[in-house]
């Protein structure tokens, strides 16, 4: 008898500890096939990026390949400087004001559509098509189409005019498909208590839908000025006769062979990443705000 | 012209949303100033379209809502002098507790220090001084429910409307939380109106019950008359606590009636007030479960009983402080006994067993 007990507890053994062996740490063959495409989808992604802020560092000697030659800050002083190289300031600054333009109305244009979006209406889904429909047409033939219809009327393309409406039509469907994602998180019951209190209509807007999807508008705005700041194929044919700052980047890489390209690469990207760092900053503020009283 | 009761009429109101059916068919009902007010009745019946027509937040497709002696059709919610506590809470997200109960005299104008040190007052009184500066994610469901109930009130309404406003809640919150809107409501003084599915919480709560169906009234009374003596057969059965039996009407003789069912000399049921009873008529009549007793065949019927049914055990479930017996005395309806823990324990009954079931003749009521 007890010989039988001590054979089961023999025979039950190994079981156990081959089912305790995977949390030793021990990972599966799969987490490394995995974990190499991710590590080279990562270098895909960021790779070509990082080659163009490496090489915009190099020193007056610098060329356009690897391998790198010294290290200065003579691109970037080049960038600014040489009138050779295009007109960067301009361009960068009609870039910036364009998208603020952009921003402004995208996040106000989506915050309304969101509004009225919550509660359905005759035709509702018609118009929500045609309002993403323009996602679908390809950039290039939107902007000849813009620039086109511009001169049918008679009117002159430029980057406040013809490239703003262009580049909202890009901008304002992400920025309402967006907003809709956030708005569905809004709970009606919030506007009809804010009404059953005495608040108006505006105070309900001001007091209650705003700050409370503060961080969904934030975000549209985010989207808005990035989408702008880096458009091309819309702007292409509709920026009239000063370009933006991706249209000038374009023209230079046609003919400037100097590493100023670089540098101007990399001047628009740390842009562009205190922009966003502002975005998400300015998120997480509201957030923190919100969050104080959790301290007691 | 302020309003400055809380005495409530409605009287012919409708509502419909699509034109077609009438979610609330004709209600005519009065509420006293002061009056705890249940509306029972199951989801669908209209009960919280009532209390948003009296809120503001509907407007009636016919009738009049008077409230403190003026018609209030049109009005906005402040107008009304009512406020409403909404089944979700809906208390914002952004503000703190304090600035929750502040809104409402934010939104008035009033200024910063004046509105905390008001909020402040309100927020001492439903006990929520520590959790001031939370947001509202950061509170449990019951102090949610108290800041809900602070932020309604802090505008000194002559009404509180309270849409199903504990079924958020876990049973023990909820009897607790029960016993807290009875209090706020005779602090404040005013009239309360609240909306549930739940008929222990109706009865235990209101001064006033109201059972609805499909948009009907279908009694309102005090809480004791809509358990303890139910006008139909609907109000019976929603209200529960009562076996509802029907049959033919076999002999009418004087003070009593006779209903043909499976006993042997058939039902005897008193009277009462309801007169039109007359020998063939189908008649519904209601009997408490807490009035049936359960005999052993053979055995002697207690005094006052003409009635015993002959019926079999079907389920015995253990409720503490009673037993409920299920038996099956009538095809087709349900019929209970509740018998006390320690008559049922002095002879435990078993499934399958045959028992009589008898009650004191003058416990049963003729329903409309």
């Amino acid at each position: 008898m007890s010989a039988v007990l001590a054979n089961m507890q023999g025979a039950v053994a190994p079981a156990t500890t081959k089912a305790i062996a995977p949390s030793r740490g021990e990972r599966p063959w799969t987490f490394y096939v995995l974990a190499s495409l991710f590590a080279l989808y990562v270098l895909a992604l960021y790779g070509p990026m990082i080659c163009i802020y490496i090489l915009s560092f190099q020193d007056i000697r610098g060329g356009l390949v690897f391998p790198m030659k010294g290290h200065s800050l003579h691109w970037f002083v080049d960038l600014f400087t040489q009138v050779r190289t295009g007109d960067v300031k301009g361009s960068f600054d009609r870039s910036i004001r364009l998208a603020v333009i952009v921003t402004i109305i995208t996040v106000v244009i989506s915050f309304l559509a969101g509004l009225g979006f919550r509660r359905r209406f005759a035709g509702d889904a018609v118009v929500f098509y045609m309002m993403i429909g323009s996602l679908v047409a390809p950039g290039l033939v939107l902007g000849l189409g813009t620039g086109l219809l511009f001169q049918a009327f008679g009117l002159n393309a430029s980057w406040y005019t013809s490239a703003l409406g262009a580049q909202l039509s890009w901008t304002l469907p992400f920025g309402v498909l967006v907003m809709f994602a956030v708005m569905s998180r809004y709970d009606r019951a919030w506007d009809e208590a804010a009404y059953d209190l005495g608040a108006s209509r505006w105070q309900t807007i001001w007091l209650v839908i705003v700050p409370v999807l503060a961080p969904g508008i934030v975000a549209v705005a985010l989207f808005g000025f990035t989408l702008s700041y880096d458009e091309f194929a819309r702007s292409l044919q509709t920026a009239g006769s000063l370009n933006t700052l991706p249209l000038e980047i374009w023209s230079m890489t046609l003919n400037v062979t100097s590493p100023s390209l670089y540098a101007l690469g990399t001047v628009t990207t740390i842009i562009s990443f205190i922009v966003i760092g502002a975005s998400l900053g300015t998120i997480v503020l509201i957030q923190k705000k919100r969050g104080r009283g959790a301290k007691d | 012209m302020a309003i400055e009761r809380g005495d409530i009429e409605l009287a012919g109101v409708c509502k419909s949303f699509d034109g077609l059916t009438n979610v609330v068919d004709g209600v005519n009902l009065k509420i006293a100033d002061g009056a705890y007010c249940c509306f029972i009745g199951p989801s669908g019946c209209g009960k919280t379209t009532i209390l948003r027509m009296i809120a503001g937040h509907e407007d009636p497709t016919a009738g009049e809502i008077v409230i403190g002696g003026q018609n209030v059709v049109g009005l906005a919610p402040v107008q009304r002098r009512t406020a409403m506590m909404f089944q979700s809470y809906a208390l914002f997200p952004h503000l703190t507790v304090r600035e929750n109960i502040a809104f409402a005299l934010r939104v008035r104008g009033m200024s910063k220090i004046d509105r905390l040190r008001a909020a402040d007052a309100m927020i001492e009184k439903v006990r929520l001084t520590s959790f001031a500066d939370r947001l509202p994610a950061q509170l449990s469901g019951g102090q949610q429910q108290r800041v809900a109930l602070a932020r309604a009130a802090i505008t000194e309404p002559r009404v509180l409307l309270l849409d199903e406003p504990l079924s958020a809640l876990d049973e023990q919150l909820r009897v607790q939380m029960r016993q807290e809107l009875r209090r706020m409501q005779q602090e404040l003084g005013i009239t309360f109106i609240h909306v549930t599915h739940t008929q222990l919480e109706a009865i235990a709560l209101a001064d006033l019950v109201v059972v609805m169906e499909q948009g009907r009234i279908k009694q309102a009374g005090p809480a004791r008359d809509a358990y303890a003596h139910p006008h139909d057969r609907y109000v019976a059965e929603f209200m529960g606590g009562q076996n509802v039996l029907s049959g033919r009407v076999e002999k009418v003789n004087g003070a009593s009636f006779v209903l043909a069912q499976a006993a042997p000399d058939g039902i005897e049921v008193p009277l009462q007030a309801r007169a039109k009873i007359s020998v063939g008529d189908t008649v519904d009549i209601a009997v408490r479960r807490d009035d049936v007793t359960l005999v052993r065949p053979g055995q002697t019927l207690p005094a006052g009983c003409s009635t015993s049914l002959p019926s079999r055990v079907l389920a015995i479930e253990y409720q503490g402080y009673f037993v409920k017996v299920m038996l099956d005395t009538v095809p087709d309806d349900e019929f209970v006994a509740y018998v006390p823990e320690k008559t049922f324990f002095a002879d435990p009954l078993n499934v399958g067993d045959v028992v009589l079931a008898t009650w004191a003749t003058d416990r049963a009521r003729p329903l409309a």
